[in-house]
């Protein structure tokens, strides 16, 4: 329970400081934050009502407080350009980059692990020498030039899917819910998925092979050979397992790098998520909104690294004992 | 132990940083995916020198064809190898160019990373304590920030130059170098020879440049293997959202403009295809090279 707070504490003060940099960040950029928001033709008694309503009146300190508090309440203030709260805009796109995500994350690493045990299983063989450098060049490559070869093959060239967004226009539904169980929108989110998964098996799979091998030579798998084991049985049921540990923390934690990741994604398939909008709200010089959107991804990729922390401690018995911190 | 410490100024030939370099210069004939990844580095290195003699129309002007109408969207032929963009500019040209701009992002990256994060890892290792926990902390701050969206925050603010975003990669990137390399000081600071260089009275600064960093220098150089194949990367990526250098002639540049110009819709293989098999070569050349030393240099992890 000690090491959970711990671990808590930690990831929780590493979130601290990413606000914190952002904050200075934001507030060090060119030009001030009215720059955008007030209308030029203001007088400047004017302008300063508006400063001392925004609060940017204050000193540099107070203005820090009072945003760590704003965030705390949800507070994100107001998209200079949509006018509208920023949060509400976080949560509509949220649930996209959440699906995409933990989709992609899903077919990945159940095809990264079966392929990676079937590898280590092939130590040695032609097929092993083609197959590793081949997974090594998909996580070379670029997500969004795999997106792009994806799009040019499977939606222009072959029609088999649309080119981009989450929803075929002059689509209504009834609340959000049932818009994400339409088939319209799995038929959106397959090419995206395809595109995220082909990029994110790589790490699972060369996880799991190297895994493999090492615990294959480990003593209680000499110890189950010994005890006359059939081949098949060792590794299911004493290599795998064990080798399964590392791989387990890493999907945590590849929510949160993923979503980080999601941004070119996003935007090769036009894809409503909180990358894509991130990447709008940067250009348009949206500060409230980028600020949002990238307080969001900071926080699921903090949540993450938690549960990665607390999937490492239950897995394996010996962090929460052993480790001294 | 006390015996070896005889020498009581040690003398130049005894600096362990020529064998190392040997070992390190060798290593590539021994394993041949070090081999392989150190071959597609040289190749790209010619190219990016001689790109004036290989591709001698400039990546930038507008052609026309021989009947003075704009050369655009050209399929690919003795002329135009690749074809051409749909403003009439040269492929070939383009990526034979680009390939300088990537090699430029990503050794200056790799540069910035290695060093700051040798030095880092060195001191955080070497000294311990108090200085060791505000650097190790700094560190977890940094691996703590989002990459690709801090990336693109900076540079969609502080302006979208080719010297920001290695700037925004270096920022991010140093952490993992100098976690590694500390952990190995650690272990190194332990060894027996430092222990004999510090009876001898040895200083700090000497023990640390001396006797321990030559035996860290292969740990850089794998991080700064890794950190071109990412610098690239996210070059690529950041140009392709539109915040990239518009008036360098890059990979990512390349893809964005095919990208924003309906090549895909039209099937101009021709133009996405080659800038983005480019970027895996360089990126698979630095997990090669990595690869290859790690197997050599951190025997634990030989022959697996």
């Amino acid at each position: 329970m000690k090491l959970v707070l711990e671990r808590f504490t930690h990831n929780a003060l590493a979130l601290l400081a990413v606000t914190t940099i952002l904050f200075f960040m934001f507030r060090l950029m060119p030009g001030t934050p009215l720059a955008a928001f007030i209308n030029e033709n203001l007088n400047a008694d004017q302008q300063q009502m508006m400063l001392e309503q925004f609060g940017l009146d204050k000193p540099m300190w107070q203005q820090y407080f009072i945003y760590l508090g704003n965030l705390l309440q949800g507070e994100f203030g107001l998209s200079f350009f949509q006018r509208r709260p920023v949060m509400t805009i976080l949560l509509e796109v949220l649930p996209n980059s959440l699906i995409l995500t933990l989709i992609s994350l899903i077919i990945a690493y159940i095809f990264g692990v079966l392929a990676g045990a079937w590898l280590a299983w092939k130590r040695g063989s032609w097929i092993e020498r083609v197959a590793v450098p081949a997974v090594l060049a998909t996580r070379a490559a670029p997500e969004f030039w795999i997106g792009m070869v994806l799009l040019a093959l499977l939606s222009f060239n072959a029609g088999w899917f649309p080119s981009g967004g989450a929803s075929s226009p002059g689509q209504a539904y009834a609340n959000n819910w049932q818009r994400i169980a339409s088939w319209d929108y799995v038929h959106h989110l397959a090419l995206p998925v395809l595109t995220l998964a082909l990029y994110l098996q790589g790490l699972p799979l060369l996880l799991m092979r190297s895994n493999m091998l090492e615990v294959m030579h480990e003593e209680f798998v000499t110890m189950a050979r010994m005890k006359g084991f059939s081949e098949w049985r060792i590794v299911i049921h004493h290599a795998a397992r064990n080798a399964l540990l590392p791989v387990a923390t890493a999907f945590a934690l590849g929510v949160g790098l993923s979503m980080g990741g999601n941004v070119v994604i996003e935007t090769v398939f036009s894809w409503p998520g909180i990358g894509r909008l991130l990447v709008q709200a940067v250009s348009v010089h949206d500060y409230p909104l980028a600020q949002g959107a990238f307080l969001m991804i900071a926080l699921v990729l903090a949540l993450m690294n938690f549960v990665a922390d607390l999937l490492y401690m239950v897995l394996d018995p010996r962090v929460s004992h052993g480790r001294k911190s | 132990m006390v015996e070896r410490a005889e020498p009581v100024v040690p003398a130049r030939s005894n600096w362990p940083l020529l064998p190392v370099l040997r070992r390190m210069a060798a290593m590539p004939l021994r394993d041949p995916f070090a081999f392989t990844g150190l071959l597609i580095y040289v190749l790209f290195v010619l190219v990016a020198l001689f790109a004036d003699h290989l591709a001698p129309l400039d990546p930038l002007e507008i052609l026309f064809t021989k009947t003075g109408k704009l050369a655009a969207n050209v399929a690919p032929s003795a002329d135009f190898p690749l074809g051409t963009t749909n403003l009439g500019r040269d492929i070939y040209a383009q990526l034979v160019h680009g390939t300088r701009s990537a090699l430029a992002v990503g050794l200056s990256a790799a540069v910035i990373v290695a060093s700051v994060g040798t030095i880092v890892g060195l001191v955080a290792g070497y000294f311990g304590g108090t200085t060791d926990a505000v650097l190790m902390r700094i560190a977890d701050m940094a691996l703590s920030l989002p990459f690709l969206p801090f990336v693109i925050v900076l540079t969609g603010f502080l302006g979208a130059s080719t010297s920001n975003i290695v700037l925004a990669v270096a920022l991010l990137l140093w952490p993992n170098s100098a976690r590694v390399i500390r952990s190995q000081v650690l272990t190194l600071r332990e060894r027996a020879y430092v222990e004999a260089a510090r009876v001898t009275g040895a200083s700090s600064w000497r023990i640390l440049f001396v006797h321990i960093a030559p035996n860290i220098l292969p740990l850089s150089f794998v991080y700064a293997a890794i950190a071109i194949g990412w610098a690239i990367i996210t070059e690529a990526s950041v140009s392709f959202l539109g915040f990239g250098d518009s008036t360098s002639v890059s990979w990512g540049m390349m893809l964005q403009d095919a990208f924003s110009s309906q090549a895909l819709s039209r099937g101009q293989y021709a133009w996405f295809v080659p800038p983005g098999v480019c970027i895996i070569l360089v990126v698979v050349a630095g997990f090669f090279i990595s690869r290859g030393y790690e197997e050599v240099f951190m025997p634990r992890l030989r022959g697996r």
